[in-house]
């Protein structure tokens, strides 16, 4: 880790369209590990959240309790935070959301926090497809209890420890699918022109995004035959295809890359380019499943947009709350009065 | 024979089978008695079942205005096999047992000392009735008939709430009607009506209204302005959401869109639950769950974060009897402790204890203030008898100029006028209560970061020893601030000057006061105070202080208040004493008087002592 951070900025450093600079979404300084995968997602968030232009202050993120959910802290400074409880971000960003959807959600987890303690409120709030971003930074195993597998590491896999892993890994990814999440991907912390790109689409998603970051923890588990350290990524990494994601407002001035082969238009209008040949197609969730597996059992992790419903209909929508947030109504709003006591007074004589 | 005679003071209780439809045509029973102006109280008994096991429904009749159980039964109405020898053998000497006899009375369970009353409730549903179903439902309606004729009930008002149930229906109410003329007839021309026991009108009832506490629990809600609840089913909390949702569809449909101004989360469970209501408070919406003991357990480790993250909570407890799974469907005040303390290392909540449904609406919607105001848990302590039983309660009152107090939030304006930095845990005002921002308030000034680890005053990480001391130094001072803006304590003076006083609280008040009044016949007396919230007030030592014994009457085994009072009042354990009831059933004012006086009578008594050597007698 570092200590100090120069505060000196290039005095024209790009803004983007709300006129902010990169360092306006930039946080404190991290104190995980040198080299922790975390740091590179928290950087990715950065960029993404930097070039999309969102109002620091309209994102909150929320994180549960580990390495990854210490990240909420290294990015957006100027958004409120929440480090809840463990495996409980969920929860937490559900009330919030509840109250005022009118903001993006970042939430942050690990492998521990989502695949073990939290597997349950996982699996709930891809059912309910909250509109938020639900970033698990993989590791496959407990960081800051220094070292413990976890329910995402490979079978066979040793930690550092020494012992093998007996038991099978969940794939998140896939338990995501069958849930019914609405925008499923997998990206490595090492790969920004992947990561960025998603982390976008997933921001502008209207529902849950779910992207499942292999993120390599350089103390514990960068081991050659754990499958999230960053040699076996780097060497068995498969992308669904490259991708390139354009917000509705500045379509116009964006200069892709000639030869997309499909493009998906999201909800408010932004769409999402997909390149080269690709087997996979994004929108079908069966195609999705059979793919992951596939690559699986040829050893390969297959990462990119795994899949997404640009029609999905988020929590407020089938729950029918009104467009005004929930938590700015007043005793106006909410309050039925006297009068109206005065008649449930008498229902009850 | 003894005979039984009593006009408009007795207790009679239905023995059914669950799932049999005789709790609408029980009710039914009650609101007639209601109807007629005369004080009542029903509890309904029932079994962790829905279909097939015994279940029954107490009603107590009392026009002096007891409305806690009495204990003893006078009347029995036994429509279960099941339970026949129970039901006989708890019947006062001189009681009546109307039953079934279209099978004759097992002679084993026959009685010299009660009146027998036979309905041939089962022929006469043979003879009128085709279908099953409806032998069924409507054997219960001709009781209710039947008991019409015996007890004196004006039957114009059972028409009129007939006619209320099935409004518009007018086959069923036709059906219904002719079903409890069916028994009234019946009872009319085969026993001497009405009974030794009976009821006559009176005007007694006023404004009052009869309604569940946990109803008004759901009803203070929308008033008090919650708009995100999250929650997960369990017995006897769930209906306090149903009721939201009930009166939600009623009261806050947008009316331009057709769009709800509230949102109902079904948690995958409570620690989903007390989570979401955190986050939701987080964000500024006014948000509640309900629970009961083995949820409350469950949502520990949350409480403790929102009371270190100084996040308000609003989570009302509907106590029934624990541990574990206790006795669901029975009542008990056992939560105390795991409510007062709740969750790990040094903590302590607001507690609001209400005793009646007009106070479940008042401190339901005042919940959410105070969760503001102090930012932190409240705990409403309710339980199942108080919660879905209709209490005769005066009428709900809501006053129209009130606002709702959001407490120290900071807005966007406030944050631009601020001269110096902001910090989230800075106690400005010195009551320990620091101000907050919202998320998305405003661009670059005021945003923090909440967690549960300890943080220094401008809401930064650290593990300095100092800072984290003076931080819980803080939320004591906070605790302390809630003492003067919760729910002051209720005193009731005695009769005659006295030395000994009595403390309750919750749904044990109805049953207390009686026992007051029993014990006062017999020349004892006692000033009472009534707890109504917890961290306890100056009030309520000086009301210890001024006493030389004071009992402490609660529906739990080990006497939890009474703990809470010596260690929170640093009291004397000598000085309480201790009444406690915890079968699961409502407790009652005899029992509780007969304890009291037996103690407070050999306390008279000089105890005699050994005599040490050498001491002169």
């Amino acid at each position: 880790m570092s200590y100090i951070r120069p505060e000196f900025r290039h005095p024209d450093s790009q803004t983007n369209i709300n006129g902010f600079t990169r360092k306006d979404y930039e946080g404190a300084l991290s104190t995980l590990c040198a080299g922790c995968g975390h740091d590179s997602v928290s950087s990715g968030i950065i960029d993404a959240c930097f070039e999309l232009g969102v109002w620091p202050h309209r994102v909150a993120k929320i994180s549960g309790i580990g390495c990854s959910s210490k990240t909420p802290t290294y990015f957006l400074g100027k958004s409120h935070g929440f480090n809840s409880v463990h495996g409980r971000m969920p929860s937490v960003t559900t009330g919030a959301n509840m109250a005022n959807g009118e903001m993006a959600y970042i939430g942050i987890s690990g492998d521990g926090d989502s695949a073990s303690i939290g597997l349950g409120q996982f699996g709930h709030v891809v059912r309910r497809n909250l509109n938020m971003v639900y970033i698990v930074e993989n590791n496959g195993c407990y960081g800051l209890t220094k070292g413990q597998d976890s329910a995402t590491t490979d079978i066979g896999s040793s930690s550092k420890k020494g012992d093998p892993n007996p038991f099978q890994p969940i794939d998140l990814c896939s338990m995501a699918l069958q849930l019914g999440a609405t925008f499923v991907a997998r990206s490595f912390s090492g790969d920004k022109e992947q990561l960025i790109p998603l982390i976008k689409a997933g921001i502008v998603h209207n529902g849950f995004a779910f992207i499942d970051v292999i993120s390599p923890c350089v103390t514990f588990n960068n081991t050659p035959e754990s499958s999230k350290g960053y040699e076996f990524v780097r060497d068995h990494m498969e992308a669904t295809g490259k991708m390139d994601f354009v917000p509705a407002r500045s379509e116009i001035t964006t200069n892709y890359e000639s030869g997309f082969t499909k493009e998906i238009t999201l909800h408010y209008g932004s769409v999402i380019h997909l390149y080269k040949d690709d087997k996979l197609d994004c929108t079908d969730r069966n195609s999705a499943l059979r793919a992951i597996q596939e690559h699986d059992e040829k050893g390969q992790v297959l990462t990119g947009l795994l899949y997404v419903d640009p029609d999905s209909r988020d929590f407020h929508k089938v729950q029918q709350t009104v467009k005004h947030p929930l938590r700015d109504l007043d005793e106006q709003d909410l309050c039925p009065g006297a009068r109206s006591l005065g008649a449930i007074n008498a229902s009850l004589r | 024979m003894k005979r039984i005679k009593a006009v408009n003071e007795f207790v009679i209780r239905f023995a059914n089978v669950n799932g049999t439809g005789s709790a609408s045509a029980n009710a039914m029973f009650a609101k007639s008695i209601f109807r007629m102006g005369i004080p009542v109280s029903p509890k309904n008994i029932f079994p962790s079942n829905i279909q097939g096991l015994p279940t029954w429904y107490e009603v107590r009749v009392s026009e002096k205005g007891y409305l806690g159980r009495r204990g003893g039964v006078d009347i029995a109405v036994s429509v279960n096999p099941q339970s026949m020898a129970q039901d006989i053998g708890d019947l006062n000497p001189g009681g009546y047992f109307v039953y079934d006899n279209t099978k004759p009375l097992d002679l084993r369970l026959h009685r010299e000392d009660v009146h027998l009353i036979g309905l041939p409730l089962t022929d006469i549903c043979r003879r009128e009735y085709t279908q099953a179903r409806q032998r069924q439902l409507f054997k219960n309606v001709i009781y209710i008939g039947a008991l019409a004729a015996l007890l004196n009930i004006e039957f114009p008002v059972l028409k009129e709430l007939v006619d209320e149930q099935f409004k518009g229906k007018d086959k069923l109410v036709a059906s219904n009607i002719h079903a409890l003329e069916l028994g009234y007839q019946y009872a009319l021309k085969n026993f001497k009506c009405p009974l030794g026991v009976h009821l006559e009108r009176r005007d007694l009832i006023g404004k009052k209204i009869m309604m569940e506490g946990n109803d008004a629990l759901a009803l203070g809600a929308i008033y008090g302005g919650a708009t995100v609840v999250a929650w997960y089913p369990l017995t006897p909390s769930t209906s306090v959401i149903e009721g939201f949702e009930k009166y939600a569809k009623r009261l806050r449909i947008d009316p331009g869109s057709g769009d709800r101004r509230y949102c109902v989360a079904q948690a995958e469970d409570e620690l989903a639950a007390i989570g979401m209501v955190i986050g939701a408070s987080w964000n500024g919406a006014r948000s509640f769950t309900a629970t009961s003991g083995p949820g409350l357990s469950l949502m520990g480790e949350f409480l403790g974060l929102a009371y270190f993250a100084e996040v308000p909570t609003v989570l009302f407890d509907i106590q029934r009897a624990g541990p574990s799974t206790g006795m669901p469907t029975r009542t008990q005040q056992s939560d105390i402790f795991a409510a007062a303390y709740a969750s790990h290392g040094d903590t302590k909540h607001v507690l609001l204890i209400p005793s009646d449904p007009k106070e479940c609406f008042e401190m339901s919607a005042e919940s959410f203030d105070l969760a503001d105001r102090l930012q932190t848990p409240v705990i409403l302590m309710s339980d199942l008898d108080l919660g879905m039983n209709d209490n005769l309660s005066e009428p709900l009152e809501w006053d129209d100029q009130r606002n709702y107090d959001r407490g120290k939030v900071l807005s966007a304006e406030d944050l631009d006028n601020l001269t110096e930095r902001y910090g989230r845990y800075r106690d400005v005002d010195g009551d320990g209560i620091c101000y907050r921002t919202l998320p998305g308030t405003h661009p670059d000034k005021g945003a923090f970061f909440t967690r549960g680890t300890s943080r220094n005053e401008y809401a930064i990480y650290t593990e300095f020893g100092d800072a984290y001391v003076s931080n819980m130094e803080r939320l004591s001072r906070k605790l302390e601030t809630a003492k003067s803006i919760v729910p002051a304590p209720q005193v009731y003076r005695a009769k005659k000057t006295t030395r000994d006083g009595m403390i309750f609280y919750g749904s044990s008040r109805d049953a207390s006061l009686e026992a007051l009044d029993i014990l006062a016949a017999k020349g004892l007396h006692l000033d009472a105070m009534r707890l109504r919230a917890f961290p306890f007030s100056k009030e309520v030592v000086d009301f210890i202080d001024a006493h030389d014994r004071v009992f402490v009457v609660e529906q739990n085994r080990d006497g939890q208040m009474r703990k809470l009072l010596i260690i929170e009042c640093e009291l004397n354990p000598g000085k309480l004493l201790s009444y406690t009831h915890y079968d699961g059933m409502p407790m009652t004012a005899l029992d509780a008087a007969d304890h009291i006086a037996r103690v407070l009578g050999s306390s008279n008594i000089t105890p005699l002592r050994k005599k040490k050597a050498g001491e002169k007698v």
